[in-house]
């Protein structure tokens, strides 16, 4: 794995491309150690907003050297950040976390499933992925993003709560929905989603890697805030906690104990 | 000694303290640089005076739900609840790892009872560490911690208790979360304590309005950062006063001018915290920024510093 860095990214374009929903395009080196599913921890300017905020890489283009990141804008620090304009500077900590384990979907049907805030990340793990995809997505309501992007790199199947468009309901109608079938399943998304994801698997007895978040501090494995539970005594801490920003945040379902 | 430029007039930012000798002032603030390994990709571990490391105890622990962690203004509130691996990997793993460095090892030491404190002295025994710091302190755990910290007649107890045991010098790490930090400081000065350290951290809470619930799953935490640092530099000034041991000041360092408060205000050496998330370069930058000053005001030893406050 690439060295961790810390580094200043100059922003190319930014534009919001759904309610509270931002697509940042920023240039910086981290672009070469991008694996999907990986993350950055983005620091706000503000002297009062102290911590960086994790936030999960759409898209890497290694040969131009950018990073995509699309995010919610969920309290002070991403407010600032959808503040910023071509040109100007981001302070970044990179690349962060382990990504999806690619090589798990050879040969296999694989189900990708992003919830709301959690479809970005399965843009980068779309484009990396080689096989045929099925790619569920699950919005509240008509403001979908991202979905003509997903449409490039597979079969795109939409659900959205109040079933404006597409299947009502969640990711989780929509496999009941049109009868879909798959070998293997990476998913980001809201808990209960994981939760619904995690069960299925272990009802189909197949294997699915899940993208979890936690509140983190440090996001380099050092504060041990942001850990989750896990189902057997995790290798560096030596208790029943992994840590969400190094061994994480994508997990085989069944190695974490996040069941309520 | 140690001058990085040599052309300059000498500088010496060497400190002693309970006869262990530092290269400079600037340590780690225990649970906030594990044991060093996931930092050292961003910092030289040679260059610090010391790597503080995170909390161990006699046996693994789990720590508490999360979320552990809020940002607050100016700060941020933890209540991770002393999860640790245990001494046993800690020997095996942590202790390995720090040798490889050129710098001081200090121990930070938890326990539920006295009995699990002086367990993990006494395993510590023969590592090859400089120091023990003893964390009565820590306001997010229910039992120990800082059940010791918070009453003199506790504190001067288990600090005696420790020192009979312990081969490395004791540094006791105070809460300020009491009425009167100087009388925590003279219990333990009086019970041996080799040097204090302080602040721990504050403790505070933080509500969701929008859902009327706490952020933190442990309802409060421990705060740190910058906000902290006015109570931090006044209280190690007041034990300055109080005590001769040596205090290692803490709380919301960022900077060697925050630095430099503490060392004035009657700081051996200093540590610093949470504002290694948020620049994991800190302690780099305030080793760096405290040789500027004292090239800048003409100090020759970084001592000279130390109480200095007029």
């Amino acid at each position: 794995m690439a060295r961790k860095k810390k580094v200043t990214a100059k922003v190319i374009s930014q534009k919001q491309i759904a309610e509270q929903i931002y697509d940042l395009l920023l240039e910086t080196k981290l672009a070469g150690d991008a694996h999907p599913g990986q993350f950055v921890a983005v620091y706000p300017k503000g002297e009062s907003t102290l911590l960086p905020r994790p936030i999960s890489i759409c898209e890497a283009d290694k040969d131009k050297g950018t990073l995509r990141l699309v995010y919610r804008v969920a309290g002070k620090g991403t407010a600032e950040f959808s503040t910023c304009k071509a040109g100007d500077t981001l302070d970044l900590l990179g690349v962060l976390g382990n990504g999806f384990p690619v090589e798990k979907v050879k040969g296999k049907r694989v189900f990708l499933m992003g919830g709301g805030i959690g479809i970005p990340p399965l843009l980068e793990l779309a484009k990396a992925v080689d096989e045929r995809k099925q790619i569920l997505l699950g919005y509240r309501n008509k403001d979908l993003f991202l979905e003509e992007d997903m449409a490039k790199y597979g079969d795109v199947y939409i659900a959205t709560e109040d079933g404006s468009v597409g299947t009502k309901g969640n990711v989780m109608d929509i496999i009941r929905a049109h009868a879909l079938e798959a070998d293997v399943i990476m998913a980001c998304g809201p808990m209960p989603m994981l939760r619904a994801i995690k069960a299925y698997a272990a009802e189909k007895g197949i294997e699915a890697y899940i993208s979890l978040e936690e509140r983190m501090a440090c996001g380099v494995g050092v504060c041990l805030g942001c850990v989750c539970r896990t189902t057997h005594k995790d290798a560096h801490s030596h208790v029943h906690n992994a840590r969400i920003c190094t061994e994480g945040p994508v997990f085989e379902a069944g190695e974490v104990a996040i069941d309520k | 000694m140690n001058t990085e430029t040599g052309k300059d007039k000498a500088i010496s930012t060497e400190v002693t303290i309970a006869g262990v000798t530092f290269k400079n002032p600037v340590m780690t603030a225990s649970g906030t640089f594990g044991s060093g390994m996931e930092y050292s990709d961003f910092v030289d571990l040679n260059r610090l005076g010391a790597v503080v490391t995170k909390g161990v105890a006699n046996v693994p622990w789990e720590g508490n739900p999360t979320p552990r962690v809020a940002e607050v203004y100016g700060g941020m509130l933890n209540a991770i609840g002393l999860q640790n691996p245990g001494i046993d990997v800690f020997l095996e793993r942590d202790v390995p790892f720090l040798q490889n460095y050129d710098t001081n090892v200090i121990v930070n030491v938890c326990g539920k009872t006295v009995s699990d404190y002086l367990e993990v002295v006494e395993r510590l025994a023969d590592a090859p560490i400089s120091m023990l710091e003893i964390n009565v302190s820590c306001p997010n755990v229910k039992e120990g911690a800082i059940a010791f910290g918070q009453k003199a007649d506790s504190l001067y107890d288990i600090t005696s208790q420790i020192k009979k045991k312990a081969k490395q010098p004791v540094i006791m790490k105070l809460s300020p979360n009491v009425t009167d930090i100087t009388e925590m400081a003279k219990a333990a000065e009086a019970a041996g304590a080799d040097a204090l350290s302080m602040i721990n951290t504050i403790t505070g809470m933080k509500i969701d309005i929008h859902r009327k619930k706490f952020v933190l799953a442990n309802k409060t935490g421990g705060m740190s950062g910058p906000a902290i640092k006015p109570i931090a530099v006044r209280m190690v000034y007041q034990t300055a006063q109080a005590v001769k041991i040596p205090i290692i000041g803490m709380g919301g360092i960022g900077s060697a001018e925050d630095a430099i408060e503490f060392l004035l205000a009657g700081a051996s050496a200093v540590a610093v915290g949470a504002m290694n998330f948020v620049n994991p370069y800190t302690t780099i930058e305030v080793v760096e920024g405290i040789e500027a000053y004292m090239k800048q005001y003409g100090i020759e030893k970084v001592t000279d510093l130390t109480g200095a406050v007029e």
